[in-house]
Formats: C-alpha cells, sequence, structure tokens
C-alpha cells in the first residue's frame, strides 16, 4: 500500500543551517503519528513542507501519492493546524465557514459542538480571543475538515489541562468514526502518548527514532539494588545509564526483559521500572538510541 | 501520565488492554457468551488508540477466548473463563507464592512460621466476613 505520507532524502537548509537533513519517513494511511523532538529540531518546517508551505531543498515528499506544494488537488484534502496560527479580523463564525468552503468534508455539527466543549462563542471576533481560545479554534477547524491528511502543530498554546483532554478525547472519538491520517507535533509526550500508534522523533533535523508506539513501551526498564544483583542481570548486556550509590545501584536495561530475567531481578530483590515513552523519546534525542538500537552500547559492569 | 483510565507506561498498551478483557472474563464480569466491547468503545474508555485497542482484542481472539460473530462484534467464547482460571491457576506459584518464600527469606521467617501466618490471616479473613 502506497503510503498516505512519504519522505526521502528530504533536506531543507536556511542560509546558515540545515533545518532537515536527509528525512526518510513513511507513514501509513488511517493511523494517528506523534511527531516528537525538541524545539527547534524541525519539527515545523517538516509539517509545513507537508502542508505544501516550503519546498524542500533537495529530496521529494509526497503526500497523498503526489507532491503537495501547489497542488491543489492534495490541499483540498489535507488540513494543517499551527501552533499561534493568525487570522483576519473577522469572528469565529465567519472563520469557520471560509474553512467550510475550502474542505469538502467539512462538519458543521461537529464544528459548532466542538465550540461549545470549548467554550468558545462563534459572534466573538477572532482578535479578541484569549490564546488558549484561538487554538481552540485551530483545533475545531483541524478535526471538523475531516481532512484525509490531517496535521497539527503544537496545537494547543494556551489551552490548560482540561481543554487539552477535550482535544484528545474528540480526536479519538472523531477519528473512531471517520479514520484518517494524523500527524501530531507535541512536546507533551507523556499527555499524548497513548494517541499514537506510531513515533517519530526527529532531533537536529535528522531522524532518531521512527516505530510504533507500542514496540517503544517496556523497551528499557530501570534495574536498581543491591549493585551486585544489578550487575548480575545486566552485566554483558546494552544499557543506557549507570549510577551508583554505595552497595545500591540503577541501570536502564535496553530491551524487552523475559519471563527469566524479571524472576531473577524478583529473587534478587531488584526493582524494575518500565521507561515512560518521554523518557524513551528524551533518550533518542540524546542521541543514545540510535536508529540500529543494538550497537554501541558500554557494556562493562558498574561494581567493580 | 494523566488520564489513561488506569493504563500504567511501560508496558504495552495492548498487552493491558488483552490483560483486562482477561481479568473480567476470569471474574465473571464478562459472560461467556456476552458481546465484549468494540474497539472504539475501548479506544474511548482508556482513552487510546483504537488501533491499540484491536490489537488488545486480537491477541484474545488469536487464544481463542474471544469469537468473532460477523457484523456484530466480540464475543466471550465457550470454555474462555476456565481457560483462564486453569491458567491463573498455573501461574499462582510463580506470582504468589515464590515472591513470598523470596521476601520470607530475606526477612529470617522460617516455613514454619510461614504456615502460621497464612494460618492466622486466613483466620483473621474468616472472622471478618462472619
Amino acid at each position: 500500500m502506497t503510503p498516505a505520507i512519504s519522505a526521502t532524502g528530504l533536506t531543507r537548509r536556511y542560509r546558515d543551517h540545515t533545518a532537515l537533513d536527509d528525512i526518510n519517513i513513511a507513514i501509513s494511511g488511517g493511523t494517528i503519528t506523534g511527531l516528537l523532538g525538541r524545539n527547534g529540531a524541525g519539527k515545523t518546517t517538516l509539517l509545513r513542507i507537508l502542508a505544501g508551505h516550503e519546498f524542500p531543498s533537495s529530496g521529494s515528499v509526497r503526500v497523498l501519492g503526489a507532491p503537495p506544494a501547489e497542488n491543489e488537488d492534495v490541499l483540498r484534502r489535507l488540513v494543517f493546524v499551527r501552533e499561534d496560527q493568525a487570522y483576519p479580523d473577522i469572528k469565529v463564525g465567519q472563520a469557520l465557514r471560509a474553512a467550510s468552503w475550502f474542505h469538502p468534508n467539512w462538519d458543521s455539527t461537529l464544528a459548532s459542538s466542538l465550540l461549545d466543549d470549548f467554550g468558545v462563542r462563534a459572534n466573538k471576533a477572532v482578535k479578541k480571543l484569549s490564546r488558549g481560545q484561538r487554538s481552540a479554534l485551530g483545533i475545531t477547524i483541524g478535526l471538523a475538515a475531516r481532512a484525509e491528511v490531517t496535521l497539527f502543530d503544537e496545537p494547543y498554546a494556551g489551552l490548560d489541562a482540561v481543554a487539552r483532554q477535550v482535544f484528545y478525547d474528540r480526536l479519538l472519538a472523531d477519528f473512531a468514526e471517520f479514520p484518517r491520517t494524523v500527524l501530531l507535533s507535541t512536546h507533551l509526550i507523556d499527555e499524548a502518548a497513548a494517541l499514537f500508534e506510531g513515533v517519530i522523533v526527529i532531533d537536529r533535523g535528522r531522524v532518531v527514532l521512527d516505530a510504533p508506539a507500542d514496540v517503544l513501551r517496556g523497551v528499557a526498564t530501570r534495574v536498581s539494588g543491591p549493585c551486585l544483583a544489578v550487575d548480575a542481570l545486566a552485566g554483558g548486556r546494552p544499557v543506557w545509564e549507570r549510577r551508583r550509590l554505595g552497595s545500591q545501584a540503577s541501570v536502564v536495561m535496553v530491551g524487552q526483559l523475559s519471563a527469566d530475567d524479571r524472576e531473577q531481578a524478583r529473587s534478587s530483590g531488584l526493582d524494575l521500572t518500565p521507561l515512560s515513552l518521554q523518557q524513551i523519546v528524551v533518550q533518542a534525542a540524546a542521541g543514545v538510541l540510535a536508529p540500529a538500537p543494538e550497537t554501541s552500547f558500554e557494556t562493562e559492569r558498574t561494581c567493580a | 501520565m494523566p488520564e489513561m483510565a488506569g493504563l500504567d507506561e511501560g508496558t504495552p498498551l495492548f498487552i493491558q488492554v488483552a490483560d483486562r478483557l482477561a481479568g473480567e472474563i476470569a471474574d465473571g464480569g464478562l459472560a461467556e457468551g456476552e458481546r465484549v466491547p468494540s474497539t472504539n468503545e475501548l479506544a474511548a474508555f482508556y482513552r487510546i488508540n483504537p488501533a491499540t485497542a484491536a490489537k488488545g482484542i486480537n491477541v484474545l481472539a488469536d487464544d481463542g477466548l474471544l469469537e468473532k460473530r460477523r457484523g456484530i462484534g466480540m464475543f466471550v467464547a465457550t470454555g474462555a473463563r476456565q481457560r483462564l482460571l486453569a491458567r491463573r491457576r498455573a501461574e499462582f506459584t510463580q506470582r504468589y507464592v515464590a515472591p513470598l518464600l523470596s521476601e520470607a527469606t530475606r526477612l529470617g521467617i522460617d516455613t514454619g512460621e510461614l504456615f502460621d501466618l497464612i494460618k492466622d490471616a486466613g483466620h483473621e479473613r474468616e472472622g471478618a466476613s462472619l
């Protein structure tokens, strides 16, 4: 099956720096993917290119089978919600109506019920909205467009935790009913983690991790307890981080633990704590988790 | 993670969904022949991706604990509860008895004392339930 979104050797250079450096990704249709990474990693540039707002310097990008830039066929089937989206001087209702003309699958009932959920009135002028309300308007447009490809770039500036939960719930509910391809960039990883089927992490313009979210859960475990017992379990195996305090040690083991490992940990009094997606992404962005995770780990012992 | 209806972070979510459903079947909360929640219902309840919920259901379906009725949904298969209970019994030693023994050893409690502790706790339970 052709992926809904793909990039091959995608590079974007500005005068003095490379924002995207040889990006290769393929996102299947009908999935929600998280685009994660630190500020300035290149997430927005990637989304802008996917949305046809910018051209690649080299390499190619395809959305729904064709390059998106200046491609009316693709752009009508795509919606891009930006962080701090700017609007002309109009009312909320007019902004929605304008969006409805552009997006063929627009659902105005959904749009009004979302506005209600967010507590934004349709007759209010957009420029009088608070930052959070403006974000809510962007999210409303992004969801009510029901576009085949839905791109959200940190869409919730100024939204509180309750409103963000409304966004997640409504996204899941509408996605379940009308599956589409969603790419959501966020730095609130733990909060949004359960939404994602796939996760792409970029750092300094490069893809450092691209995997199904469920594979990443449980891929690393913090093992702590008596130093000798930690070594007995983790010695000679890939670990990320080791700390030691007196006779106690703590390491992060990479890879799923077997039932035997768990049994050994239990009988030797070790604590096992799985790393969250957020912690794994931090490791990935720090460059510890290379695309080929089995290479280049230190394996020396801790207690020696 | 703030709002994920009680799922934890480190285990793959689809496995947790499968475990929860299996637990409900074993406890009789989901009776044999009863319809199990749909993928979308599970996704909304646990606030997870529907594909993840579907994967969880498939684990149990592949195991023969659920059966698909075309066009209606997934149902708890006949004999599912018995099979799950048998499995839990088989795991009882490993999951509960072995950890109990290793902690007892660490604390210097010998097997005789351990028996007494278990008997006392059992009496208290029976007493409380009267």
